[in-house]
């Protein structure tokens, strides 16, 4: 009985989150790159001493998370997070176990909406448009923001049936050469067609470990999503199918924004363009990979990344 | 770290590992003898319950029969010139039959004790015959009639020829002629169709568990029919759509409680709801089905949850990551799943089913029916209440069947369990 009060709230804030931040955004970018990092990178978010360090915008930002607090009951998994997600980029998220990031990650396609207890508030946007608005599907949205797990979880059908079951519930393909052609691209595209083109009738879960992690980023590309999360992708691989999928990472990113959660700061080094760090629910430090790593400016950041954390 | 690096430290722990070796050890053995002690146990029971009912049963399956020169009499069977299928005195033609091969026989209570050794199935016999090829009337031919069933029993041996004659069912005089027969080679043994053929009957050579058969059949359809679908429909919504509250646990309680509710209370429920209040006919399959499908839900329920719940939640997640539809996820990924692991608890729920006789008392299937049922309305028993109903005859010849029906039923739920394996084997699929 408490839903519909819930999502009122989270209607409101829709409705005021964009007009905070849009109309000082066009013009603030270029100081913003300019100024020294004390003075310009703090967005205040619950106005005390919990801030953000460096620069939650970017150039193009895709998805805009402001204000994103979640409960599970009793317990405040992530406190006013702000982040931009933009564009063909790869932004990592880091932080120790239980610090949010993966909870962010569900937020960003509504996967908490399958945890009974979770109560999502604050706004996300994806290309304008809020996602936790009443009015849009949430299947409609996970049609748009795909999504990686961290065990690859192939479903136990032929290969050919995993890749085409996206394309065939949302009815992309008019027939079956069409179909064809979505499971042929999408394996390809994952780098797993040269494997298995020859028995797409198997199942899919009699692959090795990595070639199902493959198989579950083809599937999740076979619909065409605009935005891919990925949720510690490699951790259950060995290095070599590691490298592999951080190949293909980098490939796809040219036309999908991809949000990847990882333990691995190599890996975050590897394959992102910027990186947020998170503790304890709170987003501590967003900026580009490579001052991040190079230059954190936020104390935790900092323990973290030298390994004094986690 | 200092009593690692410290090698008599090393040995102290080996010694104290190597001395508990020995216990855990017995431990172990003890364990594992107590399991198979346990195996070897119920395998006693299960070999001695078998055994017992097939030495008891087996001889039910074949029925004594008296092989006779029949002469189709014209005088006796149509003295108006015509055949009446009504009034014709069909049981005389066998007797007179057996009383031409004893010619001494004269007295009248000889002849009726003489004529006792036939079964009055014998005269139905004659008159199928004969309506059958009415060619047959005045000819003779040479004819297999069942025999009484105390000539069947002493046959059997299960009549003690040695007892005084005061205290066994057959005379002296008969136990004479039968063995006459047997030394005539006009006794024989052949398999016994009637039990499968016939409905219920006084006569324990006539009675069949045909009619028993067919109305748990009746009955078992109905309640898979209306059971597993209703069972898996309300798993699926407990399960993947129902908000977790205090009514859901309120229904999970009292689901959970209604698994262990003595049936003879869901007869009760039957007797007042189905034919009290919803005036269905006593007795008939359809009000059993409706009474055991009640009794079976629960346990469906309960296996039906629990196999949803044994998905693994990384399935429903990669549907739901790709953009499928609560619905979707149930019907595409976790009912294909989950399928195996509640045809099981149907199974379990059906096999309860087949042998619960408490309620079916209530309902009024308890009742001795003749006929074997046709329909779902018909008046009809059931295996278990047939073999209780046999369980409690007198007459000597119905402990064999009622072994022997034990044995069939025992053969129902094999066949029905085997079915169960066959088809959870073909759907079961891996991940």
């Amino acid at each position: 009985m408490t839903m519909p009060g819930m999502s009122e709230a989270e209607v409101t804030h829709a409705q005021q989150a964009p007009t905070d931040v849009e109309p000082e955004r066009p013009s603030a970018p270029p100081p913003r790159r300019a100024a020294p990092h004390g003075e310009r990178q703090h967005v205040r978010v619950s106005g005390l001493s919990d801030e953000t360090v460096g620069d939650i915008h970017c150039d193009n930002p895709f998805m805009v998370a402001r204000n994103v607090n979640v409960h599970y009951g009793e317990n405040h998994a992530i406190q006013d997070v702000s982040l931009d997600i933009g564009k063909e980029q790869v932004i990592a998220l880091i932080g120790p176990s239980g610090c949010g990031k993966s909870t962010f990650l569900r937020c960003l396609n509504r996967m908490n909406d399958s945890i009974e207890s979770a109560r999502v508030t604050g706004s996300i946007s994806l290309d304008g448009q809020d996602i936790y608005s009443r009015d849009l599907d949430p299947v409609a949205l996970r049609a748009r923001v795909g999504m990686v797990f961290q065990k690859p979880n192939p479903f136990p059908k032929s290969i050919y049936d995993n890749v085409a079951y996206g394309p065939r519930i949302h009815g992309l393909a008019a027939d079956r050469a069409e179909l064809d052609d979505i499971v042929h691209t999408s394996l390809e595209r994952a780098g797993l067609l040269q494997e298995v083109k020859d028995r797409l009738d198997e199942p899919g879960t009699g692959l090795s470990g990595g070639q199902q992690q493959r198989l579950c980023i083809a599937r999740t590309i076979a619909v065409n999503p605009e935005v891919i999360l990925m949720d510690e992708p490699c951790s259950a691989l060995d290095p070599i199918a590691t490298a592999r999928i951080e190949d293909l990472m980098d490939e796809l990113s040219r036309d999908y924004a991809i949000v990847i959660v990882t333990h691995s700061m190599q890996q975050a080094a590897r394959v992102s363009r910027r990186v947020a760090y998170f503790h304890l629910g709170r987003l501590v430090e967003v900026d580009d990979t490579d001052r991040i790593f190079t230059n954190p400016q936020h104390k935790l950041t900092e323990d973290y990344i030298t390994g004094r954390i986690g | 770290m200092s009593s690692a690096d410290d090698p008599s430290a090393h040995s102290a722990t080996r010694r104290k590992v190597e001395a508990g070796l020995a216990r855990r050890r017995l431990r172990e053995r003890l364990f594992k003898g107590f399991g198979l002690a346990a195996t070897a146990v119920g395998i006693l029971f299960l070999c001695v319950f078998v055994y017992t009912l097939v030495a008891q049963g087996a001889s039910a399956f074949r029925q004594t029969e008296l092989q006779l020169d029949v002469h189709f009499d014209r005088d006796v069977l149509a003295p108006d010139g015509e055949l009446d299928l009504e009034y014709a005195d069909f049981d005389a033609i066998p007797r007179d039959a057996l009383r031409a091969m004893f010619p001494d026989v004269t007295s009248r209570g000889d002849r009726r004790e003489l004529n006792r050794l036939i079964s009055i199935a014998a005269g139905f016999q004659i008159r199928d015959m004969l309506v059958d090829d009415p060619s047959l009337l005045g000819e003779t031919r040479t004819v297999r009639v069942p025999a009484a069933a105390n000539v069947d029993m002493l046959v059997k041996g299960h009549i003690d020829r040695a007892l005084d004659e005061a205290l066994r069912p057959v005379s002296d005089r008969q136990v004479q002629w039968i063995e006459a027969l047997q030394a005539n080679g006009r006794i024989e043994q052949h398999f016994n169709t009637a039990l499968f053929t016939n409905g219920d009957s006084r006569e324990p050579e006539l009675a069949g568990i045909r009619g028993a058969l067919m109305g748990s059949l009746y009955m078992l359809l109905v309640t898979v029919v209306l059971a597993f679908p209703i069972g898996v429909a309300a798993a699926i919504y407990l399960e993947e759509f129902a908000p977790r509250s205090r009514w859901s646990d309120l229904i999970e309680v009292n689901i959970n409680n209604l698994a262990a509710v003595p049936s003879i209370v869901f007869g009760l429920l039957g007797l007042a709801v189905f034919i009290n209040w919803m005036a269905l006919p006593r007795s008939a399959p359809l009000v059993g089905g409706l009474v055991l499908s009640l009794l079976t839900l629960p346990v469906i329920i309960i296996a039906s949850r629990a196999a949803i719940q044994s998905v693994p939640p990384s399935i429903r997640e990669a549907a739901l990551g790709l953009g499928a539809s609560r619905m979707q996820v149930v019907f595409h990924h976790v009912l294909p799943l989950a399928l195996p692991g509640m045809l099981t608890g149907t199974i379990i729920g059906m096999s309860r089913a087949l042998g619960e006789s408490a309620p079916l008392l209530m309902i009024g299937m308890v009742a001795f029916i003749v006929d074997v049922p046709g329909g779902f309305t018909d008046p009809a028993t059931a295996l278990p209440v047939q073999i209780y109903l046999w369980a409690d005859s007198p007459e000597r010849a119905f402990a064999e069947r009622t072994s022997a029906a034990i044995l069939v039923l025992l053969g129902f739920l094999l066949v029905m369990n085997l079915a169960a394996v066959i088809i959870r084997k073909r759907m079961e699929r891996k991940w």
